[in-house]
């Protein structure tokens, strides 16, 4: 049994989520959007060590470690499709990217 | 649990104190991200936003994870933006909000000083609890290490560590097919910068 | 042996059609020619054979091919034995006058339209179609079950069709060949619903219980038989170009000469009449039917010959002939003559077919010139020819001597004393016998006397194939009255004989009948002499400029206006109204509703990838709220 409340390491992941997303939806500068995401995927990881912990199981971590990979992975493609953008546009800007407009 | 031998402060044990001040750390910080206008700025809060949430995970008795959080999210990942905010140049909407000339303005301090002080914080905690007997008991208590956590990778999630490493794999080609420079690429590039 | 020819009866003209359709282009005139009379000869001589077999021993063959299905009247009842429907022929008497009229007159057909249409291009084509109507005509006479009938029956209508259009490039010609099969259509329409209702009542649809099932199951005048035999006739009348439904055959003549004669005046035509003779038992339990038939024959045979009169095209004379003489056979059935009936229809076979092709002969030396008016004085420079026409205009008129001669005046002598005709109708059929001769003077003075009218020179051909048809069709017509005696032996098995009165009869009933036509013959040898004299002494005569009553009747007495004025116009009035058809519209609701959709979701699609992930965000707190709002009234109740 951990120290810390279940509901209250919760509370704390949904708080990051919620401002990661906001971060998502709000932000134009594609920059800023990954790094939004970035903390989305890290208020998961603290939902998952949190729920982890408090059974006293280690996939919690195991969870966070591939939620690691993955935050990698998609940091490096991502990067590197905006240096892309940045060589076509010459500008960061998402709402650029429209052109699957119906 | 022997909660009558505990510290407490206004009902709550020093334990949960820290993981409250660092929670409240890591929202500040990245309220700070995503509302920040330059992107250095955005990416120094985004690693103390890391290292706190890396705190909490040390207080939630797991260390290896924080540990992890240090090396590969505030270490690698973000070495890597730095990397690419450096390969854009940041020519056009950092110049607006970045200092230029002045060397040792207030503006210029902002630039690290947020982030810094927010760090100092966390190290201060840090320290504290390392020091606080208290938290220490009730850390050791319900710790999961890394032996744990090696068992578990390497049996039943085996395959999803296979995966991870074929996306790792996936993530490396397509980062080095799409950041290569024009003159390389296969694909010509149309019309560059018609929506400027 | 005798089955097994019977059974390959119809298959000979089939193997020649598939190979005709398969390989046609490829062969040269002399192998399709060859193949196609080939087969038809060896049709002819097997069909021969097999009526020889016939006798008074041996009324009947059957020969069973294969069976073809089941029909179930009612599958709630086991009890009932499902009606088998057998590919099986069946010949008799009348089955055998009928295919010894289709395949030996198919074959002397086949063999002058190898001669008359040697030099289109499609003449396998050609070939294979007439080898396909043999075909079908053979099924329909030697059905065994009336499904297979109507099998033939709507064969010989296709090939009907397909033959009327076969130079489809003239849009007169399709329009002819639709107009037959839609005409025809109505008829067959009418005997389909017959043949449901034959079935429905009696269970079973095979030719030789019919009568016997019928007589257990009704009395003469039941309702049940009266409208069976109406749609029935309803068939006929279509197929045989009786009133109402004949204005199709004129118009047929748009065919090649062959077709003409080989369709539309020897077989096909009469194939209503083979149908009411064979159904006679359902038709002798409906006796105002019967009377009905008479009626619509003598009406027939008046109109046509009236018609006759007025026509300028020598084709069209011999359709409307065609039709007058179809009229004598039905009024014949009507009369309960059926055997004089067809008599009738195996002498007019011959004769028919003989003034069809000689017409066919004298159309393709004038480098096809239809147009009586641009004939004239052809007796002397196409002297066999105009013989042959004579003959069989001797025949048509019913001459003493001459095979029409003895088979018209059997049907004239039923006439008076015949319980379902009566001596009104023995007046209609003596006038149309007048009329008759007179439209064949007529004919006759146009095309082969007065002086010359065409202008290009003539240029008769010299097939021997052409002539030795003729010579045997001219043949088979003046010395067609000898069958008259073995042709009733071998019917009156099948016709049961009518009670007559002949007591009542007047004495000079058979004079008259035999005078008629010569009276016609001196009526028109004087009230046409404008038209035989070399020098006419009124100059206008031929000038084609016809008054209002010989347009009126040229054009078949207003029928095809009237039907113009009552069916086709409202029609297509109907049809200009719903141009933007309402059911379509109401479909095309759909497609607008879709349309709609399509818009509004399509503004939803901005591209702008921060909506997207906003949209998620919404859906998931949606999502999130009635789970949560569920759990609470779970919590609550």
């Amino acid at each position: 049994m951990s120290a810390i409340p279940l509901s209250h390491i919760l509370i704390l992941a949904c708080t990051l989520f919620t401002i990661g997303f906001i971060g998502v939806i709000v932000r134009k500068n594609t920059l800023f959007i990954l790094m939004s995401l970035e903390v989305m995927l890290n208020a998961v990881g603290v939902a998952f060590i949190g729920a982890g912990s408090v059974w006293q199981q280690a996939d919690g971590q195991v969870m966070f470690i591939l939620i690691l990979t993955l935050a990698a992975a998609e940091v490096a493609l991502g990067l590197a499709l905006l240096i892309q953008m940045q060589r076509r546009f010459n500008s960061l800007d998402i709402d650029l990217l429209s052109k699957l407009k119906g | 649990m022997n909660d009558n031998t505990m510290v407490t402060i206004m009902g709550f044990s020093p334990l949960q104190l820290m993981f409250y001040f660092a929670a409240l750390l890591a929202i500040v910080a990245s309220l700070k991200v995503v509302t920040g206008k330059n992107t250095v700025h955005a990416l120094l809060y985004l690693v103390v936003s890391l290292l706190a949430v890396a705190v909490c995970f040390y207080l939630m008795g797991a260390p290896f994870a924080a540990g992890l959080e240090v090396i590969v999210y505030a270490g690698a990942i973000l070495v890597l933006f730095v990397f690419a905010i450096m390969m854009f140049g940041l020519s056009q909407d950092e110049t607006i909000n970045a200092p230029q000339t002045q060397v040792f303005t207030l503006s210029n301090i902002s630039l690290w000083f947020g982030p810094s002080i927010i760090a100092m914080l966390l190290l201060a905690q840090l320290v504290f609890s390392i020091e606080n007997s208290a938290i220490q008991e009730k850390l050791t208590a319900n710790i999961i290490d890394a032996k744990q956590v090696g068992i578990l990778l390497y049996g039943p999630y085996l395959l999803a560590v296979e995966i991870a490493s074929f996306l790792l794999l996936a993530g490396l080609i397509a980062g080095y097919h799409f950041a290569k420079p024009e003159g390389v690429s296969i694909d010509k590039q149309d019309e560059p910068g018609r929506h400027v | 042996m005798t089955q097994t020819l019977l059974a390959f009866l119809p298959f000979y003209p089939l193997i020649s059609f598939l190979l005709l359709i398969g390989f046609g282009q490829r062969l040269s005139w002399h192998l399709a020619s060859t193949l196609s009379v080939g087969a038809m000869a060896l049709s002819a001589i097997s069909s021969f054979i097999v009526i020889n077999q016939l006798s008074t021993q041996v009324p009947v063959i059957n020969v069973h091919l294969w069976e073809w299905f089941v029909l179930n009247l009612n599958a709630n009842l086991s009890d009932v034995t499902p009606a088998k429907i057998n590919f099986s022929f069946h010949l008799d008497g009348l089955s055998a006058v009928m295919i010894s009229v289709v395949s030996g007159i198919g074959f002397l057909i086949h063999m002058f339209a190898a001669a008359y249409m040697k030099g289109d291009e499609n003449f396998s084509r050609f070939m294979a179609y007439m080898n396909l109507f043999i075909v079908a005509m053979l099924i329909l006479v030697l059905a065994d079950n009336l499904v297979l009938l109507y099998l033939g029956w709507e064969g010989v209508g296709l090939c009907s069709f397909l033959l009327i259009g076969f130079w489809y490039k003239e849009k007169a010609n399709v329009l002819a060949a639709r107009k037959a099969f839609i005409v025809t259509r109505v008829g067959d329409t009418a005997m389909a619903i017959g043949l449901f209702m034959l079935f429905k009542e009696l269970g079973h649809l095979n030719i030789n219980d019919l009568t016997a099932t019928a007589k257990t199951f009704w009395v003469a005048g039941d309702e049940a038989p009266y409208w069976i035999a109406l749609l029935l006739l309803g068939g006929a009348v279509g197929k045989s170009a009786q009133l109402p439904l004949q204005t199709w055959l004129p118009d047929a003549m748009a065919g090649p000469t062959p077709v003409s004669a080989l369709i539309h005046a020897a077989t096909m035509v009469t194939a209503g009449v083979y149908l009411i003779a064979r159904m006679n038992g359902i038709f002798l339990l409906a006796p105002e039917v019967m009377s009905y038939v008479a009626w619509l024959g003598a009406a027939t045979l008046l109109l046509a010959g009236i018609a006759a009169l007025a026509q300028n095209d020598i084709k069209r004379v011999l359709a409307y002939s065609t039709m007058s003489q179809i009229g004598y056979m039905m009024l014949s059935l009507g009369a309960g003559a059926f055997s004089a009936g067809v008599f009738h229809l195996m002498t007019h076979a011959f004769f028919k077919a003989l003034l069809f092709l000689t017409a066919g002969a004298i159309i393709l030396a004038l480098h096809h010139q239809q147009n009586l008016f641009k004939m004239g004085g052809l007796l002397k420079r196409l002297p066999f020819e105009a013989t042959l026409f004579s003959i069989g205009l001797v025949c048509l008129m019913a001459l003493p001597g001459s095979s029409g001669f003895f088979s018209k005046e059997a049907i004239i002598a039923e006439l008076w004393s015949s319980t379902t005709a009566g001596p009104l109708l023995w007046y209609c059929a003596i006038f149309g016998a007048l009329l008759t001769s007179i439209y064949s003077c007529r004919l006759f003075f146009l095309a082969f006397m007065g002086r010359r009218r065409f202008e290009h020179e003539l240029q008769p051909s010299t097939s021997q194939l052409l002539r030795i048809s003729l010579l045997v069709l001219a043949l088979l017509s003046v010395i067609g009255g000898v069958f008259a005696n073995t042709l009733t032996l071998s019917l009156s098995a099948l016709f049961p004989v009518l009670p007559s009165d002949p007591i009542n009869e007047p004495q000079w009933l058979h004079s008259v009948a035999i005078v008629t036509p010569f009276i016609g013959i001196i009526f028109s040898w004087l009230y046409f002499a404008d038209y035989r004299a070399v020098e006419p002494a009124n100059a206008n005569t031929f000038q084609d400029k016809p008054s209002v009553f010989v347009t009126f009747c040229r054009q078949g007495l207003g029928f095809d206006a009237l039907y113009d004025l009552l069916l086709v116009k409202p029609y297509s009035m109907l049809a200009r109204l719903n141009r933007r058809d309402i059911f379509d519209q109401l479909i095309m609701l759909n497609a607008w509703y879709v349309s709609i959709c399509h818009d509004v979701l399509k503004s939803s699609q901005t591209g702008k990838l921060r909506w997207y992930a906003a949209a998620i965000g919404l859906m998931t707190v949606l999502l999130l709220l009635s789970l949560t709002i569920e759990s609470f009234s779970r919590g609550a109740s």
